[in-house]
């Protein structure tokens, strides 16, 4: 009975075959697929959270772009962009750049550690479930890898007009990209919703 | 594998949305919703409203597209010299000034791909509800990427952002967010949520009624 499952994209009910290591399981149907084998997925990923929360703190703390006009240098830092985003009256277009670039990716690394922390050290927390349910619907509003492509392109666009040095934060924010990414191939939901399950709940 | 030709709809159960649990619903008494016993998530066999909430949000963003396309993204002024871009004649811009690129970067994710995932919903919409059996297993793929790619639209918003704040610094010019780029941030957002909303599961169904 456990080994029964409805695909996610059209509802056939398949039987599952035991995976071997790193396999996946696709619908007969629609192709898409089922589950995929990740192993140690709970430890790999929490690594890739700490290491994301590190890279976090480092990219709002120093030094993102340098200008240079003219012999001056002017430097910008993260957060006090968006907050001369605000000052310039446009909330509209500094709120998403805060919220999809700062805010969801934060409340992201810290949900999956109140997740993922308490897993691997067995011992439960409260509102585990609602906390991972907002965790997978927030994963699609972190914009970070987006942002980084507009700074590319931003670069080339003012290149003609100004040398424009990378900062520290810069780089911490590009490996930030990487281990972001990695921690979501990495983590196997299955894994966390059966860890999560309250044992015998009404039986 | 063994397929077993049965959805989880016929055989009375319910995969839950958010857990992926298949789930027996239990017999209801007065008024209860049936929820995931393993998540506590509130079980629905299909994504609810599914296709009225898509089409008001594939129509709202339809709407708000118009100004984003027309209206001008950036205002630069430099020495005396005001100029009001579009996204379109930005492009045309990175295109004569040899920006090869990012004329496309830009054209692709403002333009290319804000269009056809709006048509794109827009079909699935209709093959749902017209009840087409036309290749299932190509529409659910054609889906799932346009669900994956839309928020790279996004690209834009975040570039006429920077570069406000980063010309503000080095004041060499001016550039100012023109009213295009809050309604194109806006398009980005709604059809974000219309591809959330649309259930794939509903062009099987389709085929599922022939087949009985
Ligand atoms: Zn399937």
């Amino acid at each position: 009975m456990s080994a029964l499952l409805a695909c996610h994209e059209c509802d056939l009910l398949t039987q599952l075959p035991p995976l071997p290591p790193r396999g996946a399981a696709y619908c007969p149907r629609c192709g898409s697929v089922l589950v995929r084998s990740k192993p140690n997925s709970i430890e790999r990923s929490l690594a890739l959270t700490l290491a994301s929360l590190i890279l976090f703190a480092v990219a709002i703390s120093f030094p993102f772009l340098a200008m240079k006009t003219g012999g001056f240098e002017q430097q910008s830092n993260l957060v006090t962009g968006v907050w001369l985003l605000y000052a310039q009256d446009m909330t509209g277009m500094a709120t998403v750049v805060f919220l999809t670039c700062l805010l969801f990716p934060l409340l992201q690394i810290s949900t999956l550690l109140y997740i993922l922390l308490p897993i691997y050290l067995k011992y439960r927390v409260p509102h585990a479930m609602q906390t991972f349910r907002f965790a997978i619907k927030l994963q699609p509003w972190c914009m970070m890898e987006v942002f980084m492509l507009g700074i590319l392109v931003s670069l080339v666009k003012l290149a003609k007009l100004a040398e424009i040095v990378p900062g520290m934060s810069l780089w911490a924010f590009a490996l930030l990209i990487i281990t972001s990414a990695a921690q979501v191939t990495v983590l196997n939901p299955h894994e966390v919703w059966e860890a999560l399950e309250v044992p015998n709940d009404s039986d | 594998m063994t397929p077993i030709e049965m959805t989880a709809k016929g055989a009375g159960m319910i995969s839950c949305n958010s857990c992926h649990m298949l789930c027996r619903p239990q017999p209801l008494k007065n008024n209860q919703k049936p929820f995931c016993p393993r998540c506590g998530a509130a079980l629905h066999s299909r994504k609810k409203n599914s296709l009225s909430r898509c089409w008001a949000l594939v129509i709202a963003s339809s709407i708000l597209m118009i100004p984003a396309q027309i209206l001008p993204i950036t205002i630069t002024s430099a020495l005396g010299h005001t100029q009001a871009d579009t996204i379109v004649s930005g492009v045309i811009y990175f295109m004569h000034t040899g920006m090869w690129p990012i004329a496309l970067v830009i054209f692709v994710a403002s333009v290319f791909v804000p269009f056809s995932k709006l048509l794109i919903l827009t079909l699935l919409m209709l093959s749902v509800q017209l009840r087409w059996r036309w290749r299932p297993r190509d529409r659910t793929l054609i889906y799932r990427v346009t669900e994956i790619v839309g928020r790279w639209s996004m690209v834009d918003v975040y570039v006429v952002t920077i570069l406000v704040a980063l010309v503000k610094l080095g004041a060499v010019a001016t550039i100012d967010a023109g009213p295009g780029a809050a309604y194109f941030a806006g398009v980005v957002i709604l059809t974000m949520f219309a591809a959330e909303k649309f259930d794939p599961r509903l062009i099987w169904d389709a085929m599922e009624d022939v087949n009985e």
